[in-house]
């Protein structure tokens, strides 16, 4: 399940422009904002990703008492080639539509997303679909819409996405 | 970036760089702002011996986010209406690249006016890595 209340936090945003090498004050400066047409700090395009964090079951991020597929001391054993699939133990995810590689993306912005809103988050599947891949080996993809509502129940960001479930290791997907 | 200031015209072609030389801890960097920490882009380990990929890899919506900086800053703040695309190939650590939005039309909707773009990222193969579309309010 995504999380259900997303609330947008300004040192959230800050950390989440600069991993996108983004340095515009709109998204970090609240006075510099201020003097802008949108009048306060806003979030990035593609920020609402971010609401991974509050998904209490997000499958890629270590969680208290689920064993992490990561490395540690050593590599887990690697897996015979036939059975690589990416990402290895296939976790579920609620914000990228389905599991395996990410294949698509995409937004429509109602208006711009502030911080210090707390947005809530409705989430349901969408098609699905399967494609021969290049390489051989049957791709499945799975699409899901994630529509990001303010406090009013007005939407804010409706997100699009398609995941693309490989039964091998892929150079690139889709 | 402030408010758009710009005018375009169907055929105007803008690009910009939007990574030189992109780094493993930029990519850890996107991971814990994201909050995806899946080991194929955060543990060279795993991504290598495990799940047999050359290196760590980029997550494709760190490509899409360096993307959408360069049409925030063509475009000015908050003034997307949509961005979307498909992510056509891996993003590598060393990668450099190029973002291209070509204007596809300019409309007026409810008197206002709105351009759209054909959004292309590109590494320093000219291998496209994100290719997709964008709309923006824009001034008239």
């Amino acid at each position: 399940m995504p999380a259900e209340r997303f609330p947008v936090e300004a040192g959230h945003v800050m950390a989440f422009a600069r991993a996108i090498g983004d340095f515009n004050p709109v998204y970090h400066d609240a006075t510099a904002a201020a003097a802008t047409e949108v009048g306060s700090i806003i979030a990035p395009p593609t920020f609402v990703q971010a609401s991974a964090h509050f998904d209490d079951d997000y499958p890629l991020r270590p969680r208290p008492g689920v064993r992490w597929f990561g490395s540690g001391a050593a590599a887990p054993a690697p897996k015979e080639p036939d059975e690589r699939a990416a990402p290895a133990p296939a976790p579920s995810s609620g914000t990228s539509g389905g599991t395996g590689l990410h294949a698509e993306q995409h937004y429509t912005y109602h208006r711009p997303l502030r911080a210090g809103e707390v947005l809530t988050v409705h989430a349901r599947a969408g098609e699905t679909w399967e494609k021969q891949g290049r390489r051989g080996g049957l791709l499945t993809f799975r699409e899901g819409i994630t529509e990001y509502r303010d406090t009013e129940g007005a939407p804010v960001v409706t997100a699009r996405s398609v995941s693309v479930m490989t039964s091998q290791t892929v150079r690139d997907p889709a | 970036m402030t408010a758009s200031t710009r005018a375009f015209a169907v055929g105007d072609v803008h690009e910009a760089v939007v990574v030189d030389g992109l780094t493993r801890t930029q990519i850890v960097q996107y991971a814990g702002a994201s909050g995806d920490f899946n080991p194929i882009h955060t543990d060279e380990v795993f991504a290598t011996q495990v799940a047999g990929y050359p290196s760590v890899f980029a997550h494709g919506m760190l490509t899409m986010g360096m993307t959408g900086r360069m049409l925030t800053d063509l475009v000015g703040d908050g003034r997307l209406t949509r961005f979307g695309g498909r992510f056509t190939a891996q993003v590598w650590p060393g990668d450099t690249l190029t973002t291209t939005a070509a204007v596809s039309g300019v409309d007026e909707r409810d008197g206002e006016r709105f351009a759209t773009f054909d959004v292309s990222t590109a590494n320093q193969h000219g291998v496209a890595v994100f290719t997709g579309s964008a709309e923006a309010r824009v001034d008239s």
